[in-house]
């Protein structure tokens, strides 16, 4: 008798746990040859309510995490994405239809990516703080402090590494983030999710959610408690009307140029100014 | 009269009382919190919540800035928009009566009543005369309602007298001047049947409202606790035409929470207990979850709380 495989389940991720979508919907997945490939979950405004709220309270630990600790947190991610390389490679040549050589290196590119920012957690303030020259006995110090909670597209080709570049850097300022995976090719970044689970990054710092980027847009754009936006996979319609609705608390919405730049971080940051009295 | 007064009367009729069903009782209350409460409903439940919350701070660290803000608060929970409710009252230690009652008279709310915890708030041990000075200064401070905790210790060794005696006398310093509250603290009750059986007891002493806990001991004011006491209320509006009040207290956080309460009472005791004269619910940081809530379903978008006093 031939064995029947063990498929697995594709769900959210929400404050360290993978529920279903609230709605009960799923979505179809389809690879490069039309062949079906999964069915995730379609994630609701409920499910993007719920991610704000485990985003919400997730954002006092980790701000105030050490920068050092995070960084070491962000190289964790990296040796546990390590392990489960194969899988991730799998999927993408499934969605994508890379060979297996492309895939492989869109993986070490997001390990690396991880890496690389671990290592500018700890460097940020050294780099774009300063010690301002003022007209009294003050020391004046200016230092970069994380925005909140950013909501994150990401770009649906390539679709693991588009999402590492999106988060790694949000989350390295000190910012909780809420994923919207590439709509197309989600399946790395639930993956990714797994991946997360098992570091040592606490719960609600990342939330993933797969489903229809129309849908969610709107309801992320309004949202009152969501302070940035990196809008890598939206297109410039949907950019200009996220941009509209989120007019309401002054969001700060971003597309960025380049793959990896530490100012992907300070754009989700707030630069913080001091007065201290010389002498006390 | 139900009972004549002796405690041998009061004892036979307590334990004639039938025995909770636990298992119908919380399947009772799992099945009306899926009660889903939408739109207008909603915005009319949420109003209602607002007007029957006991705006409440119970701290150690409590200063009198913190009560006026608190004031503040309870007149216009929401500064921005004239057409929110005031709340159903502010609650506080005895000391703190004085300023709460002064700070709301001067900004406008004089029509919301200060209620004092008291008779040794939170644990109730404390010799009768203490507490009967407790309650008594309450009163002279200017509350109007009175939220007293009874003895669990004696309650829960079989001395029912001692508790019976102990809300009478309270219940006659109060006289006219102020309703009283009897809190359980069901968390240290142990048995639906011990809810039951205390409710009743309340009841038959004289008290205008029961109430679950302090909201110093947690389980509080969970939802089979509450409808327990909703039908204790019911069946003694039944027996003697007396209406009581319900005040749930502690662990009530959410705008859904304060739904499910809703739905309780009006599917238990019936609509006219939807009424902050019947009904309270005992918060601090419920209110912002309410108002947050109202937010949204005004503007269409998810409120923040970056929006809502901190309090």
């Amino acid at each position: 008798m031939s064995r029947i495989d063990v498929n697995k389940t594709y769900k959210l991720f929400i404050g360290g746990a993978f529920p279903r979508s609230e709605s009960g919907r799923v979505y179809e997945v389809k690879g490069v040859n039309k062949k079906f490939i999964a069915n995730p979950a379609l994630a609701s405004r409920k499910d993007l309510r719920d991610s704000v709220v485990a985003a919400k309270s997730a954002f006092p630990g980790w701000s105030s995490a050490t920068a050092f600790n995070r960084g070491q947190v962000l190289y964790r991610i990296a040796e546990i994405m390590q392990g489960r390389s194969e899988q991730f490679i799998d999927e993408i040549c499934a969605l994508e239809g890379l060979s297996t050589k492309a895939a492989k290196s869109q993986v070490e590119e997001a390990i690396d990516t991880w890496v690389w920012y671990s290592g500018w957690c700890d460097k940020l303030s050294s780099i774009s703080g300063s010690l301002n020259q003022v007209s009294g006995p003050f020391y004046n110090f200016t230092s970069p402090e994380p925005l909140g909670i950013v909501a994150v597209f990401a770009e649906n080709k390539p679709s693991l590494l588009g999402a590492v570049r999106t988060i790694a850097p949000v989350i390295s300022g000190g910012n909780t983030v809420v994923l919207v995976a590439s709509e197309n090719y989600p399946l790395p970044a639930i993956t990714l999710s797994e991946v997360l689970a098992t570091s040592d990054l606490p719960a609600g710092v990342v939330n993933v959610l797969t489903g229809k980027t129309s849908e969610l847009a709107p309801w992320i754009a309004s949202h009152m408690e969501i302070d940035g936006v990196d809008v890598a996979g939206l297109s410039k319609k949907e950019e200009e009307e996220l941009k509209l609705l989120g007019a309401e608390n002054l969001k700060r919405v971003f597309r960025f140029k380049n793959a990896n730049s530490p100012e992907r971080i300070l754009s989700f940051m707030e630069q913080k100014t001091i007065w201290h009295p010389i002498g006390m | 009269m139900i009972i004549d007064g002796s405690e041998a009367s009061l004892k036979k009729f307590l334990s004639e009382l039938p025995p909770v069903d636990q298992v119908g009782v919380e399947a009772r209350t799992s099945m009306l919190a899926t009660r889903s409460i939408k739109t207008t409903s909603k915005s009319w439940a949420i109003d209602l919540a607002i007007s029957m919350v006991d705006l409440t701070t119970l701290e150690g660290a409590d200063t009198p800035s913190k009560v006026k803000s608190l004031c503040a608060k309870a007149v216009r929970p929401d500064p921005t928009d004239l057409t929110v409710p005031s709340v159903g009252a502010i609650c506080v230690y005895n000391d703190m009566v004085k300023i709460a009652r002064q700070e709301l008279d001067f900004i406008g709310g004089i029509n919301i009543p200060v209620a004092a915890v008291s008779t040794a708030f939170p644990s109730g041990r404390a010799s009768l005369a203490v507490k009967k000075q407790d309650t008594q200064d309450a009163l002279d401070a200017g509350a109007s309602e009175i939220d007293m905790v009874i003895d669990r210790g004696a309650f829960l060794s079989g001395n029912l007298g001692k508790v019976f005696e102990e809300i009478k006398i309270i219940k006659e310093l109060c006289g006219k001047k102020a309703h009283l509250k009897v809190i359980f603290e069901t968390g240290e009750l142990v048995t639906y049947d011990n809810v039951r059986k205390v409710s009743y007891l309340a009841m038959l002493a004289g008290a205008d409202f029961i109430k679950t806990s302090t909201g110093k001991v947690t389980p509080a004011a969970t939802a089979p606790v509450v409808l327990v006491m909703l039908e204790a209320v019911r069946d003694y509006f039944s027996i003697t035409g007396q209406k009581i009040g319900v005040k749930p207290a502690g662990g009530i956080k959410t705008t859904k929470d304060a739904i499910k309460q809703l739905v309780l009472v009006n599917e238990t005791a019936g609509p006219e207990w939807l009424n902050p004269a019947l009904f309270r619910i005992g918060a601090s940081s419920l209110l912002n979850d309410l108002l947050m809530q109202r937010t949204k379903l005004r503007t269409g978008h998810y409120a923040s709380a970056n929006y809502v006093t901190i309090d």
